[in-house]
C-alpha cells in the first residue's frame, strides 16, 4: 500500500446527487483551482465533456448503449444539484481539463450475465423493468433494459425499499450514516454535521473528514459484498486509480477526484500497480457509443425505478438554489400553489408553517427542520388537516418535474437511430414539405407504416397526423395521414429518448407511464391507441389498469362513454390481425357493468340528460352490435327490463323500444301495445312526447326507406280513437317537427304509397315502367357481387 | 375549581390518576420549558407516548399510534397556534386533548362542551344576575367561562365537538385565539391572556348537520388527524389498556380479561368498519355506525362487567355478544341484516367462533 501524494491528489468524496455536497465540491475546487478533473463516469464519455459549456440544461444523463442493440444500456443522470455535475460546470468554466475515472462502459455492458445477476441495476426508464419482450431484433434482451449501472454508481443498488444494506452503504455511505445518527433527511445531516448552519468562505473543506470517516466505515464493515458484486466494485476501483496513475505521469500539479465517498480510501492508499493490472485484465470488451439525453426529475426519483436515485429531486433541487432560508422559501411557494388552486392560504398561513416546522424540528431534537417537518407543516396548517391535497401538492413539489436539455449538435441517440433505422424499413423518409399518405392496412408496409406513426404520436412526435378522424367507424382498413417533419420534432425525439432506447418500446414505456393513475375514458383511448402502435407489450397494464379503474367507478355515463373507443379497438383488432382476445373480454367485462349499473342510472333524469343518456345508450348499442354475442344479448336483456320500466324517463323507455324492434326481439303487435299505452290517456303528455321522441330520434330519413317501420308507426296512429288522436296530436307534431321539410314531405309521399292498393308488398313491388334491357347491366353487376349466376338477359 | 377526594370520583380527571407520573416527569424533565407551561414540549410527548424515566418512573402510554401525530400536536400548542383534533368519532380525540392538557396546564377541567345550545358565555362570560340588578355591573357579577378563566391563569382550555356549536357562537373564539384578550365592554375592561393560555378543540369529521368552521377561525387552528388505529395488534393493545384502566376506576371485580375474547371484538368491529375479513380474502358490508375503537373499548368493558356480577367470573362470548350487537345495529333494519350476514358467512365458519357464533344468534334472535 502507498498513500498517494495529497498536495497533487485531492479526493472529494461526495454523496450522489447530494445538493450537500454539491456545493461543497464546488468551494473547495474554487479553493483549489485543480488543472485536472475526474470524475466518477464512464470514460467513453470524454468527448462529451464538452458539451457542458455549450448548452445542456440539467437534469440530463450520459448514456452509453451498444449500438444495435438498445436493450443494452446504461444511464449516468446528473441534476443540477449533483455534485459531478457541479465539477463538470466548473472545468467548463474554467477551461479545465475533464476526465472520467470508471470502468469503462464498455467492459460493463459487455457482461451478459451481468444483466440477469441480482446487480444488474436501474429500471428501466419506463420504470417497468419488464421490457424483455421489446429487445430490438427478439433474442434475449436482458431483464432489466436499461443494463448495468444504471446510475453513476454501477454498483447497482438494491433501492432502500429492498433494503439491502450492503448495496446501500456503497452507494450512499453518508445516508446510510445520516440515518444511523437519527435523520429522516441526510441532506439535512450534512447540514448540520458536515457543514454547519451556514456555509460560507472560511468554513473549512468537509473532504478530508469524509475521507477519514470512510476509512473507519471500511475497514470496521468491509463493504459487504461477496462474489460478482464485490469483484466488480474491485475492478471499478483498480480502474479509478489506474485513470490516476496515468493522470500523475502526466505532470499534472493539482488532481481533483469527485467520486462517491465510499471510493476515497481507495483512490488514497493504491496497491501495487501490477494488482490493479491483473484484475483489469482480460475484461469482455463491446462496442460502445455515448450521448447525452435530457432527463427528468421524475427519472430521478427512486419512485420511477431509477434505484440509485433521490427520493426527493425536487427538495435537492430547492436546497441547492435557494440562496437561504430553504424553508420559508419552501413554504411559501407552497402557499402560492395552493392559491393557483383556488385555496385560501394567506401569508399568516405561511409564517405559522414555518413556526410549526422550527418547534417540530426542536420537538425532535433537530437543529434544522428537514422534508419531514416541512410535510407536517404543509398538512397541518397550509391544508388545514386535509390530508389527500397535502399529499398531492407535496409529491408535485417534492419531484419537482423539470426536464433537461441538449444542444442540437448532440450526438444522435439510439432512439433516433432507430427510427432512420425504421424510416429506410418501411421507405418513408422524412421531409419537411407536407405531403399526404393513404395506407392500406391490409397490406404488410402498409400496416408497419401506420404501425410507426402511431408509435410515433404517442411518444409526442408528430410527424403523421391523422386526417378524417382515425377512428371513425368507416373504411377500418384505410387510415389518411398528413406528414410533415418539423425541426423540433428532431427534439421531440431527443426529448422522447428518456422513454427508451428503441420506438418501440420507449412508446410502451410511455404508454405505461400515462396509464398509471390515468382515467377510464383515457384508458381505454389508450387501448385503441395501443391496438394502432402495435403495442402488445402495454397493452396488457392498460387494460388491467383498465379493468381495476372499471371495478372502481360508479359513474356510469363515464363507463358507458368508455365502451364504444373500446369495442371499436377489438374490431380494429382484427383487421391489423392483432390479438384482440384479452381486449375483447375486457370490453365484454365493461358492458356487463354497464348493464348492472343502467337501471339505476335512469332515475331522476330531467330532459337534457335523458337525451345525453340517449346517445349513450345509442353508442352502446353500437358497441354491443360489435362485441356480439352473449354480451350483446345481455345487453338487449336490460334493455328489454327498461323498454317496460315506468320509472324510467320516456325518451329513453321510447328508445330502449326502438333498438329491440330493430334487434328483431320485440313483434310488432307488442310494439303497436306499447306505443299506444306510452302515449294513452294516463300517461302525462310531456312523457307520452318525449317517448315517441326517443322512439323515432334521429330517424327521419329512416322512415323513408323502412317501410316497416312506417306501417307499424302509421297503423298505431290510424289505430287511435278520435278522441286520443286529437291527444296525441301535438306530441307527433312535435316530433316530427324536429325532421328537416325534406324528410317530411319524403315520408308523406312514402305513407301515400303506403295506402295505395297493391303496395302491400312495399317498396320492392316492381313498378310497371321497367326496362329490362336497360336494367340489364346493372342487374348482372349486382348479381356478380353477391356472387349469384348471372341472369340471362331477358 | 378545588378538586374532590380523587377516590370517589367515578372518573378521576387525567392530571389526578397520573398525578405520579407527571410529577416524576416534572422532576425529571431538564429542558427548556415554555412560559406557562409545567413541562418542556419534549416531556409532554413522552407523556403521552410513554416511556421510562432515568429514576425508573415508568410512563404508561396514553396515545397509542403515530408519534408524529403526539409531534406535530405538541408543537402546535408551543407555538401558541390553536389545536384542532380531528376525527372520526372513537379516535381519541378527546382523550388526548384531555392528556395534553393534563401534562401542560396540570389542569383538564376547563372545558367547554360543544352543544347546538351552546351559548355564547360558555366561551365569553356570562352575569350572576341577582348581583347584576342589585349592584350593577362589577366584576363580582362576572361569571367567566371556562376559556376566560384559562386566559387569565395561562392555562389551556379545551373546547369539544366545536362543530356542533353555533356558527355565531364559534366565532366569538376569533377574537380570543387573534387578540389573545377578552374585552368586557360591560366593565370597561378585558382579560389578557397569561402565558400559557391556548385552545385545543376537537371536532368530528363524520356527522353531518354540523356547522362547519368559517375559515376565519379555521385559520387559526393547526389541524390535526387522529387516525384509526392502523394495525389490529394496535387496537387491540389500546382495548386492552382501557379497558384495565376503566375497570380498576370503577372497581369492577378482578375478571381475569382473556386476550382471546379482545381480539376477537376488535377483528369484529375491523372487519365490519373496513368491509373486509382480516384475511382479505372476503368482502363484507359495513354497517351504519363508526365502530371505533372506543365502542369496542365499552363492549369489552360492558362483557366483564356482566361476566363479574352474573356469570361465572371469566369473561365469555356470550358476556360481549350482547354489547357487540348493540353496537354493531345501529338502525334496527339494514344494520340487522348486516350483521346477520356477518355472522353467516364469516363467524360460523371460523375455527373456534363456535360460541362465539351461537351466543350471537341467541341475541339476535
Amino acid at each position: 500500500m502507498a498513500r498517494v501524494d495529497t498536495d497533487r491528489v485531492h479526493v472529494l468524496g461526495v454523496r450522489h446527487h447530494g445538493p450537500g455536497s454539491a456545493r461543497a465540491v464546488a468551494a473547495e475546487l474554487e479553493r483549489l483551482r485543480p488543472d485536472l478533473v475526474l470524475i466518477e463516469g464512464p470514460p467513453e464519455a470524454d468527448q462529451l465533456t464538452r458539451l457542458v459549456g455549450e448548452g445542456l440544461e440539467p437534469p440530463v444523463a450520459l448514456l452509453a448503449y451498444v449500438p444495435g442493440e438498445p436493450a443494452r444500456a446504461a444511464f449516468w443522470p446528473f441534476a443540477v444539484f449533483s455534485p459531478e455535475w457541479v465539477a463538470l460546470r466548473h472545468a467548463a468554466d474554467h477551461g479545465v481539463e475533464v476526465r472520467f475515472c470508471d470502468l469503462p462502459a464498455a467492459h460493463t455492458l459487455a457482461e451478459p450475465e451481468a444483466a440477469d445477476s441480482a446487480e444488474a441495476a436501474g429500471g428501466t426508464p419506463g420504470g417497468g423493468g419488464a421490457d424483455g419482450e421489446s429487445g430490438a431484433g427478439g433474442g434475449t434482451a436482458p431483464a432489466e433494459a436499461d443494463g448495468p449501472g444504471g446510475a453513476d454508481t454501477p454498483l447497482p443498488a438494491a433501492g432502500p425499499d429492498t433494503g439491502d444494506d450492503a448495496h446501500r452503504r456503497v452507494t450512499d455511505p453518508l445516508g446510510v450514516l445520516a440515518e444511523a445518527a437519527g435523520y429522516g433527511d441526510p441532506e439535512r445531516w450534512w447540514d448540520e454535521v458536515v457543514e454547519g448552519r451556514e456555509t460560507g468562505p472560511d468554513t473549512p473543506s468537509p473532504f478530508p473528514a469524509i475521507a477519514e470517516a470512510m476509512a473507519a466505515v471500511r475497514a470496521d464493515l468491509g463493504t459487504g459484498l461477496s462474489g460478482a458484486a464485490a469483484e466488480r466494485e474491485a475492478r471499478r476501483e483498480a480502474h479509478m486509480r489506474q485513470v490516476l496513475r496515468k493522470a500523475l505521469r502526466e505532470d499534472h500539479r493539482r488532481i481533483a477526484v469527485v467520486c462517491g465517498a465510499w471510493h476515497v480510501p481507495a483512490l488514497l492508499e493504491h496497491p501495487r500497480v501490477s494488482e490493479d493490472t491483473a484484475l483489469l485484465r482480460g475484461l469482455p470488451k463491446a462496442k460502445v457509443a455515448a450521448t447525452w439525453i435530457p432527463w427528468t426529475h421524475g427519472r430521478l426519483a427512486a419512485a420511477s425505478g431509477y434505484r440509485a436515485g433521490v427520493r426527493a429531486p425536487g427538495w435537492y433541487h430547492h436546497l441547492f438554489t435557494s440562496p437561504d432560508r430553504p424553508v420559508e422559501r419552501w413554504l411559501a411557494e407552497a402557499g402560492r400553489r395552493l392559491r393557483e388552486r383556488d385555496q385560501p392560504v394567506s401569508s399568516a398561513h405561511v409564517i405559522e408553517a414555518v413556526r410549526l416546522t422550527q418547534t417540530l424540528a426542536v420537538l425532535r431534537g433537530r437543529p434544522l427542520a428537514g422534508l419531514e417537518e416541512v410535510a407536517d407543516a404543509v398538512e397541518s396548517v397550509l391544508c388545514e388537516g386535509a390530508r389527500t391535497r397535502a399529499e398531492l401538492l407535496h409529491r408535485d413539489m417534492v419531484v419537482g418535474e423539470r426536464l433537461g436539455s441538449v444542444p442540437e449538435h448532440t450526438p444522435m441517440v439510439p432512439l433516433q437511430r432507430d427510427l432512420a433505422a425504421q424510416q429506410k424499413r418501411v421507405r418513408l423518409q422524412p421531409s419537411a414539405t407536407p405531403r399526404d399518405l393513404d395506407l392500406d392496412l391490409r397490406e404488410d408496409n402498409g400496416r408497419r407504416r401506420s404501425v410507426l406513426l402511431h408509435r410515433l404520436r404517442l411518444l409526442g412526435v408528430n410527424w403523421g397526423s391523422p386526417q378524417r378522424s382515425g377512428t371513425g367507424s368507416k373504411g377500418t382498413f384505410r387510415e389518411s395521414w398528413r406528414l410533415e417533419w418539423a425541426p423540433e420534432l428532431d427534439l421531440s425525439l431527443i426529448e422522447a429518448g428518456v422513454w427508451g432506447t428503441d420506438v418501440e418500446s420507449a412508446a410502451t414505456a410511455r404508454v405505461r407511464a400515462r396509464a398509471d393513475g390515468a382515467d377510464l375514458p383515457t384508458l381505454t383511448a389508450l387501448a385503441e391507441k395501443c391496438l394502432h402502435a402495435d403495442l402488445t407489450g402495454a397493452i396488457g397494464g392498460v387494460l388491467a389498469a383498465l379493468t381495476a379503474r372499471a371495478a372502481e367507478d360508479t359513474d356510469i355515463e363515464r363507463l358507458m362513454a368508455a365502451l364504444p373507443p373500446l369495442a371499436r379497438s377489438v374490431r380494429y383488432g382484427d383487421v391489423r390481425k392483432s390479438d384482440s382476445a384479452a381486449l375483447h373480454r375486457v370490453a365484454a367485462e365493461l358492458l356487463a357493468r354497464v348493464c348492472a349499473g343502467l337501471a339505476p342510472a335512469l332515475t331522476g333524469l330531467d330532459d337534457a340528460a335523458a337525451a345525453a343518456m340517449v346517445r349513450a345508450i345509442d353508442a352502446v348499442q353500437g358497441a354491443a352490435v360489435l362485441l356480439g354475442g352473449e354480451p350483446e344479448s345481455d345487453w338487449l336483456d336490460t334493455l328489454g327490463a327498461v323498454a317496460v320500466r315506468d320509472s324510467a324517463p320516456g325518451r329513453v323507455a321510447g328508445r330502449a323500444n326502438r333498438i329491440l324492434h330493430d334487434a328483431g326481439r320485440l313483434d310488432d303487435s307488442t310494439l303497436a301495445v306499447r306505443m299506444t299505452r306510452a302515449t294513452s290517456r294516463g300517461v302525462e303528455p310531456a312523457r307520452a312526447a318525449a317517448w315517441l321522441e326517443g322512439f323515432l330520434s334521429g330517424s327521419g330519413l329512416l322512415l323513408v326507406h323502412d317501410t316497416a317501420l312506417l306501417a307499424l308507426v302509421d297503423r298505431w296512429l290510424a289505430g287511435l280513437s278520435g278522441e286520443a288522436f286529437t291527444e296525441v296530436l301535438p306530441l307527433v307534431r312535435r316530433t316530427f317537427g324536429s325532421f328537416a321539410t325534406p324528410e317530411r314531405r319524403a315520408i308523406g309521399e312514402q305513407v301515400r304509397r303506403l295506402d295505395s292498393p297493391g303496395a302491400s308488398g312495399g317498396a320492392e313491388a316492381a313498378p310497371d315502367d321497367l326496362d329490362p334491357r336497360r336494367a340489364a347491366p346493372a342487374v348482372a353487376a349486382v348479381a356478380e357481387l353477391l356472387g349469384l349466376a348471372a341472369p340471362v338477359p331477358g | 375549581m378545588s378538586h374532590p377526594a380523587t377516590g370517589a370520583a367515578l372518573r378521576p380527571h387525567a392530571e389526578q390518576s397520573y398525578a405520579d407520573e407527571l410529577a416524576a416527569l416534572e422532576r425529571a424533565d431538564s429542558r427548556p420549558r415554555p412560559p406557562g407551561w409545567r413541562m418542556s414540549p419534549w416531556a409532554v410527548t413522552q407523556y403521552i407516548l410513554g416511556g421510562k424515566l432515568d429514576d425508573g418512573t415508568e410512563i404508561t402510554p396514553k396515545y397509542i399510534g403515530h408519534r408524529r401525530v403526539v409531534e406535530i400536536a405538541v408543537a402546535t400548542l408551543a407555538t401558541d397556534r390553536a389545536l384542532l383534533l380531528l376525527g372520526v368519532p372513537g379516535t381519541a380525540k378527546t382523550w388526548l386533548s384531555e392528556h395534553l392538557a393534563a401534562a401542560i396546564s396540570g389542569d383538564s377541567t376547563l372545558l367547554v362542551q360543544g352543544t347546538a345550545g351552546t351559548a355564547e358565555e360558555a366561551i365569553r362570560y356570562g352575569w350572576n344576575y341577582a348581583r347584576l340588578l342589585a349592584e350593577g355591573p362589577s366584576q363580582a357579577a362576572l361569571v367567566p367561562s371556562p376559556v376566560m378563566t384559562a386566559m387569565a391563569d395561562g392555562r389551556l382550555a379545551r373546547v369539544e365537538e366545536l362543530t356542533r356549536i353555533p356558527s355565531d357562537v364559534q366565532d366569538a373564539l376569533i377574537t380570543v385565539l387573534s387578540e389573545k384578550a377578552l374585552p368586557v365592554p360591560e366593565l370597561s375592561t378585558e382579560v389578557q391572556a397569561q402565558r400559557g393560555f391556548n385552545v385545543i378543540a376537537t371536532a368530528n369529521d363524520r356527522d353531518r348537520g354540523v356547522n362547519d368552521l368559517s375559515s376565519a377561525l379555521r385559520r387559526r387552528f393547526n389541524t390535526v388527524v387522529l387516525p384509526v388505529p392502523a394495525t389490529i395488534d394496535e387496537e387491540i393493545d389500546i382495548v386492552t389498556r382501557r379497558v384495565a384502566d376503566l375497570g380498576r376506576s370503577l372497581e369492577l371485580p378482578e375478571v381475569p380479561t382473556s386476550l382471546a375474547e379482545i381480539r376477537r371484538v376488535v377483528t369484529v368491529f375491523r372487519e365490519l368498519r373496513q368491509g373486509v375479513t382480516a384475511d382479505g380474502k372476503a368482502k363484507v358490508k359495513s354497517p351504519s355506525g363508526t365502530l371505533s375503537t372506543a365502542e369496542a373499548i365499552s363492549v369489552v368493558t360492558n362483557g366483564i362487567a356482566l361476566a363479574a356480577h352474573f356469570g361465572d367470573g371469566t369473561l365469555r362470548p356470550a358476556d360481549v355478544a350482547a354489547g357487540i350487537h348493540g353496537a354493531v345495529v345501529q338502525d334496527p333494519v339494514s344494520d340487522s341484516v348486516v350483521w346477520r350476514e356477518y355472522l353467516e358467512t364469516v363467524a360460523r365458519e371460523r375455527d373456534g367462533w363456535d360460541g362465539f357464533y351461537r351466543a350471537c344468534r341467541e341475541v339476535s334472535r
